[in-house]
C-alpha cells in the first residue's frame, strides 16, 4: 500500500491510495488523475503516462530502464526526472510519492 | 463478375476492379484474407504504413501477447509473419504506404475507393479493418505549429529538391530522423539534428555515420528540446531549443520532427457511415454496416459487448466472409466445412 500524490500544472493537488503490485499508471487511471492518457494500457508503448518525479523521491523510484528510456523520446519535454508512470510498480518504499503531471501528453 | 472471384486490373482509367478491398493490413484485415479466401473471394488491401501487421507490427513487435488461442505467448512481430504464412496461398494483392482516402457508392452498386497517390478501385465490397485509424505522425504540441506545416515542418519528405537552400532541424532518435538527417546532409544549406539524449534508437551503421558526419564539421548534434517556433505566415525563421547549457535561438526554416506515429480515424469520418464515437456500429451476425456491402471488423467497429481483441476480430472476419460471399456468389450456396477434413478446403489451402 502507498499513498502517491499528483500535481497538476496549475499546482492543484490529488493523493490517492495504491495497492502494492499495481503500477503508479494504474492508481492514476482507476482514480481519474487529468493528463495521464496511458493509449497503450501499460505496455511501454505510448509515452502518455509521462510524469515527473519529485526530486525527493528520485533515488526510490530508480531509473528508467532502456526500453523505458527508448520510449521516453517520444514524450514532450523530457526533463532528468521523467518516468513513465506504467513502468513505476506500487511497493511500500514509494510510500508518500510525490508526481508532477506535465502540461502536455502529446 | 466471373464465376470465379479475381481481379482485373484496367477496368476505365487504370482502376483496379476486385470483388473485396481490405482496408487496413492489421491482424484482422490479415485474416479476413483467410476467411475471405476459404469462400473463394481474393482480396486487395491497402494500408498507409509501409508494411503489415497494424498495431502489432508498428507499436509493439516484440512485446508478448498471451491470448491468441493456441499460441501461449507470440510478439507482435511473430504473430504477424505467422498471419502472413497462413494466407498465402490466398494470393492477396498489397498496396502499401498508400491511404484510402475517397469511398463512394457508384450508381451500379458497387464501390468507387480512391488512395492518397490516386489508385482507384472499383469494387464490389469493402471491408473496413482500420483498427483505431491512419497511422499519422505525431505533432509536437508546440504552440502554433499547425500554421508552419507543409510550409516549413514536415513530416516525410516528398522532394529531396525542396529542401536545397534550407537550413534544416530535424528532432527525433530513431531511424526516420537520423535517415533524413544522412539524406539532406548532403544537399541542404544545413542540417541540425536535435534528440534529448546522446543515444540513439536508430540503426547502429546509421549512428556511425551520423557521428563521422559531426566529427568533419558536417552535421551540427545537439542535444536537447525545441520549446517554440517563430516565423510569420507559416514561414519558419527560428526554433528556441532548449540544452544542458539553457535556451537558444537557432536559425532554421524547415524542420522535421520524428515522434513516432499515433493513430487517427483520418478520412473514415467522411464516408457518411453512421460512427459511434470514432466508431463504426455493426450487426453481430454480418459485421456489416449501415451501408449494406460495407464491412467493419476488428478495433474499428462497436456493438453491444464488444472487446478490441484480436481474438474477436478474427471471429468477426469469419463470420463476415459469410455473408459477402453471398454478395460476391448470390446464385452458389455455402456449405459449411471444416479445414481438418474437407478435400476443397485443402486443396485452396495447397495442402492436398
Ligand atoms: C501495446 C499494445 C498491446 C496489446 N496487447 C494485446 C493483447 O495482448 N491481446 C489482444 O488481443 N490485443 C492486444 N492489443 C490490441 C490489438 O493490437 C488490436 O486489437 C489489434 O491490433 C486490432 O487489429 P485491427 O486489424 O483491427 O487494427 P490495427 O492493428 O489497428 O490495424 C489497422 C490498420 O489500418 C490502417 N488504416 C486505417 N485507416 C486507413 C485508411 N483510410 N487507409 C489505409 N490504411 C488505413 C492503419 O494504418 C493500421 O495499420 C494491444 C495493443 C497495444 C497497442
Ligand atoms: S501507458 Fe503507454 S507507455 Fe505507459
Amino acid at each position: 500500500m502507498a499513498k502517491i500524490t499528483f500535481i497538476q500544472p496549475d499546482g492543484s493537488q490529488q493523493t490517492v491510495e495504491a495497492k502494492t503490485g499495481m503500477t503508479v499508471m494504474e492508481a492514476a487511471k482507476l482514480n481519474d488523475i487529468a493528463g495521464i492518457e496511458a493509449e497503450c494500457g501499460g505496455a511501454c508503448a505510448c509515452a502518455t503516462c509521462h510524469v515527473y518525479v519529485d526530486a525527493a523521491w528520485r533515488e526510490k523510484t530508480g531509473k528508467p530502464a532502456e526500453m523505458e528510456e527508448d520510449m521516453l523520446d517520444f514524450a514532450f519535454d523530457v526533463r532528468d526526472e521523467s518516468r513513465l508512470s506504467c513502468q513505476i510498480k506500487v511497493s511500500d518504499a514509494i510510500d508518500g510519492l510525490v508526481l508532477r503531471v506535465p502540461s502536455k501528453q502529446f | 463478375m466471373a464465376a470465379d472471384s479475381d481481379t482485373t486490373a484496367g477496368g476505365g482509367d487504370g482502376e483496379i476492379v476486385t470483388d473485396v478491398v481490405i482496408i487496413g493490413a492489421g491482424p484482422v484485415g490479415l485474416f479476413a484474407v483467410f476467411e475471405l479466401g476459404l469462400v473463394d473471394v481474393k482480396c486487395h488491401l491497402v494500408d498507409i504504413l509501409g508494411k503489415v501487421g497494424g498495431q502489432c507490427a508498428e507499436l509493439y513487435p516484440e512485446k508478448p501477447i498471451y491470448d491468441i488461442p493456441g499460441l501461449p505467448i507470440v510478439s507482435g512481430q511473430e504473430l504477424t509473419d505467422r498471419l502472413m504464412e497462413q494466407i498465402k496461398p490466398f494470393g492477396a494483392t498489397f498496396h502499401l504506404g498508400e491511404r484510402i482516402d475517397g469511398l463512394a457508392r457508384r450508381a451500379d452498386g458497387r464501390f468507387d475507393l480512391t488512395t492518397d497517390a490516386g489508385k482507384k478501385f472499383n469494387t464490389r465490397v469493402v471491408v473496413i479493418a482500420a483498427g483505431g485509424g491512419s497511422f499519422t505522425p505525431k505533432r509536437p504540441p508546440l504552440d502554433g505549429i499547425e500554421a508552419f506545416e507543409g510550409k516549413s515542418v514536415f513530416y516525410s519528405v516528398r522532394k529531396m529538391s525542396e529542401f536545397m537552400d534550407k537550413d534544416v532541424l530535424i528532432v527525433g532518435g530513431g531511424d526516420s530522423a537520423l535517415d533524413w538527417t544522412l539524406n539532406l546532409q548532403p544537399i541542404a544549406k544545413s542540417v541540425t539534428l536535435l534528440h534529448r539524449r546522446d543515444e540513439f534508437r536508430g540503426a547502429p551503421h546509421s549512428v556511425e555515420k551520423m557521428r563521422a558526419l559531426v566529427a568533419e564539421g558536417k552535421l551540427r548534434l545537439l542535444i536537447g528540446q525545441v520549446t517554440a517556433l517563430h516565423g510569420t505566415d507559416g514561414w519558419l525563421e527560428d526554433a528556441i531549443v532548449k540544452t544542458k547549457d539553457g535556451e537558444q535561438k537557432l536559425s532554421v526554416n524547415a524542420l522535421m520532427p520524428f515522434f513516432g506515429l499515433t493513430m487517427k480515424l483520418g478520412p473514415i469520418a467522411d464516408w457518411g457511415l453512421h460512427l459511434e464515437e470514432n466508431l463504426i456500429p455493426v450487426d453481430t451476425e454480418k459485421f456489416e454496416t449501415s451501408e449494406p456491402g460495407i464491412f467493419a471488423v476488428g478495433d474499428i467497429n462497436t456493438y453491444p459487448g464488444k472487446l478490441k481483441l484480436i481474438l474477436s476480430g478474427f471471429h468477426e472476419a469469419a463470420l463476415m466472409s459469410q455473408r459477402v460471399h453471398k454478395y460476391v456468389y448470390p446464385d452458389k450456396k455455402l456449405m459449411f466445412q471444416y479445414t481438418t477434413s474437407s478435400s476443397n478446403l485443402q486443396r485452396k489451402l495447397g495442402v492436398k
